[in-house]
């Protein structure tokens, strides 16, 4: 669609716009991915998976609350995402049964989300954008936003990775070294609720948790130490999401699912992988 | 009830004083005192759920206090070996990368640490696929890489056959002679324990008994405590601090009188 109304302007411009629009989406597929695979590591080894969905699924909500009162979308996200993470987190902490709680709360955002965003007159065309990311219609502004989110997420691990790989190994263990589990924790829920306001309109709310989890999970195999498996799931998601934005542009396909399925694929080639050289 | 069990008070490494412990609602520990004197060995002794663990837990100062405190010298550095430590099958950790968490040490620090306790060979193992025996000796030789003044071990030998429990007792007593580090562990079987201990504390919800290990496993309470059986093994294993205690100082005897001896009936 977007391809029509470019040829319209002549040939000659189709190359630069279209390296223009490729070269945003390709950079914040990228940009995301340097705060995804050191978080979605900790997801991984620290089996917040459902935490993280609940996250993602909550800022459906806020991009509803958002268009309503004519807020920014990322801030929006930010602060409903952010709600739900420490909600959760809190839950978590007084001792609530957490599947089913995750399961209930998930859920009832993306549903309470989905009926929002029904009242709000015109976003219910975008929904799909939402859902399922529109990496291919990325502004300099979201450009902005994603560099910045991951920038903050990374600085944040950075700074406080030995405490969070202490807390994450054993509570105890942190505590008896002179940390605060709690605060590792809440840093670990903040980074989150960021790399969701930052990612929605990249992978979509439905996939965000997939694309913390799926490189992470894919780089386990090769990896000996936690700053490689870090390492190699930041490269393995930004491969994924320019293998996904080819055939995102290719084909036609919605971005999210394009980019979490050649994360799949690359899941599928270290686990075999894997299995070959441990023979 | 006067003073504190261990008797010297302030000079103590870590003191509790009349500390209670309330989970959930629940008394797990109720009024207990007790001090780590520089270069000593005290061992926690109890049936299970008679809040040993919480009891270290507390004086980590992870589990708050209801009512009393804990002290701390002041630039106390405590090592800590917890009772499990499950690492997660999707967090990729060598033995290397392990013991510099969360401070990180030199390679030459590293090795040595691991040649101390006996597994040179293991540094660039996975934490996963160690045998519980080197999965043990790793976790010391992180405690001992922050240069402890205390080593705080609980239940260490868990999973351990008896001949690697004994080995790792051993071990445990060389590092303190070598070190002076003050330890205080935590178990439940009290045979092989018991050698390498200055003091026992036989621990049941509160202090039930204290003394030289071989005061402590001819005291009543704690016969009531674990049974009349263990005696004749016990006697294998008696120490050789013993014969110097006056009987009224090796033994520091906790009358309870809300509880009495009544130890059968106390609630689990």
């Amino acid at each position: 669609m977007r391809i029509t109304t470019i040829t319209t302007t002549g040939m000659t411009m189709i190359t630069t716009l279209l390296d223009d629009f490729l070269i945003r989406a390709a950079l914040a597929g990228v940009g995301l991915s340097l705060a995804t695979g050191p978080l979605g590591s900790f997801v991984v080894w620290r089996r917040m998976a459902y935490f993280g969905d609940a996250t993602a699924h909550a800022a459906i909500l806020g991009v509803a609350l958002a268009l309503a009162f004519d807020l920014p979308v990322t801030f929006g996200t930010l602060v409903v995402a952010l709600a739900m993470a420490v909600t959760v987190a809190t839950l978590a902490a007084r001792g609530w049964a957490m599947d089913t709680t995750l399961g209930v709360l998930a859920h009832s955002a993306l549903a309470f989300g989905l009926v929002a965003v029904s009242f709000v007159p015109g976003a219910r065309t975008d929904l799909s954008a939402w859902l399922f990311g529109d990496i291919l219609a990325v502004s300099r502004a979201d450009l902005a936003y994603v560099w910045g989110g991951a920038a903050v997420v990374l600085a944040l691990l950075a700074w406080r990775w030995q405490a969070l790989l202490t807390t994450t190994l054993n509570e105890d263990l942190a505590h008896a070294s002179g940390l605060d589990p709690a605060r590792e924790r809440l840093i670990l829920t903040v980074a989150l609720a960021v790399v969701v306001a930052v990612a929605i309109k990249v992978v979509g709310a439905l996939l965000i948790a997939a694309l913390l989890i799926i490189p992470a999970a894919a780089a386990r195999g090769l990896s000996r130490t936690p700053e490689r498996m870090a390492v190699l799931a930041t490269l393995l998601g930004a491969g994924a999401a320019l293998a996904g934005l080819q055939l995102s542009l290719w084909q036609d396909t919605p971005a999210g699912p394009s980019i979490i399925a050649a994360a799949a694929i690359l899941f599928a080639l270290s686990a075999m992988f894997g299995r070959v050289r441990r023979g | 009830m006067s003073g504190l069990p261990g008797g010297r008070g302030m000079s103590g490494l870590i003191t509790a004083e009349h500390l209670s412990v309330r989970l959930e609602g629940q008394a797990i520990l109720t009024d207990v005192s007790l001090s780590v004197q520089p270069g000593e060995i005290v061992t926690i002794l109890g049936p299970n759920g008679s809040g040993k663990s919480t009891l270290l837990r507390s004086l980590l100062g992870i589990v708050p206090a209801a009512s009393g405190r804990v002290t701390r010298r002041a630039g106390l550095v405590i090592g800590y070996v917890p009772q499990r430590l499950a690492i997660d099958r999707t967090l990729p950790m060598t033995v290397r990368r392990f013991l510099s968490l969360p401070r990180r040490v030199a390679d030459r620090d590293a090795a040595a640490a691991l040649a101390r306790v006996g597994v040179p060979e293991v540094a660039g193992r996975q934490m996963a696929d160690l045998s519980g025996g080197q999965f043990q000796r790793v976790l010391l030789a992180r405690a001992l890489l922050a240069r402890p003044q205390l080593l705080i071990l609980d239940e260490p030998t868990q999973g351990l056959d008896q001949p690697g429990e004994a080995a790792f007792y051993r071990l445990i007593e060389d590092v303190r002679r070598e070190t002076g580090v003050a330890v205080l562990m935590v178990s439940h079987d009290l045979h092989v324990v018991m050698a390498a201990s200055d003091r026992v504390i036989c621990l049941n919800g509160h202090i039930c008994c204290e003394g030289t290990p071989r005061v402590v496993s001819s005291a009543p309470e704690y016969r009531a405590l674990f049974g009349l059986g263990t005696q004749g093994a016990l006697a294998l294993y008696q120490h050789v601090h013993d014969h110097s205690h006056d009987a009224g100082e090796g033994h520091a005897h906790h009358h309870h009188h809300d509880h009495g001896h009544d130890h059968d009936h106390h609630p689990a």
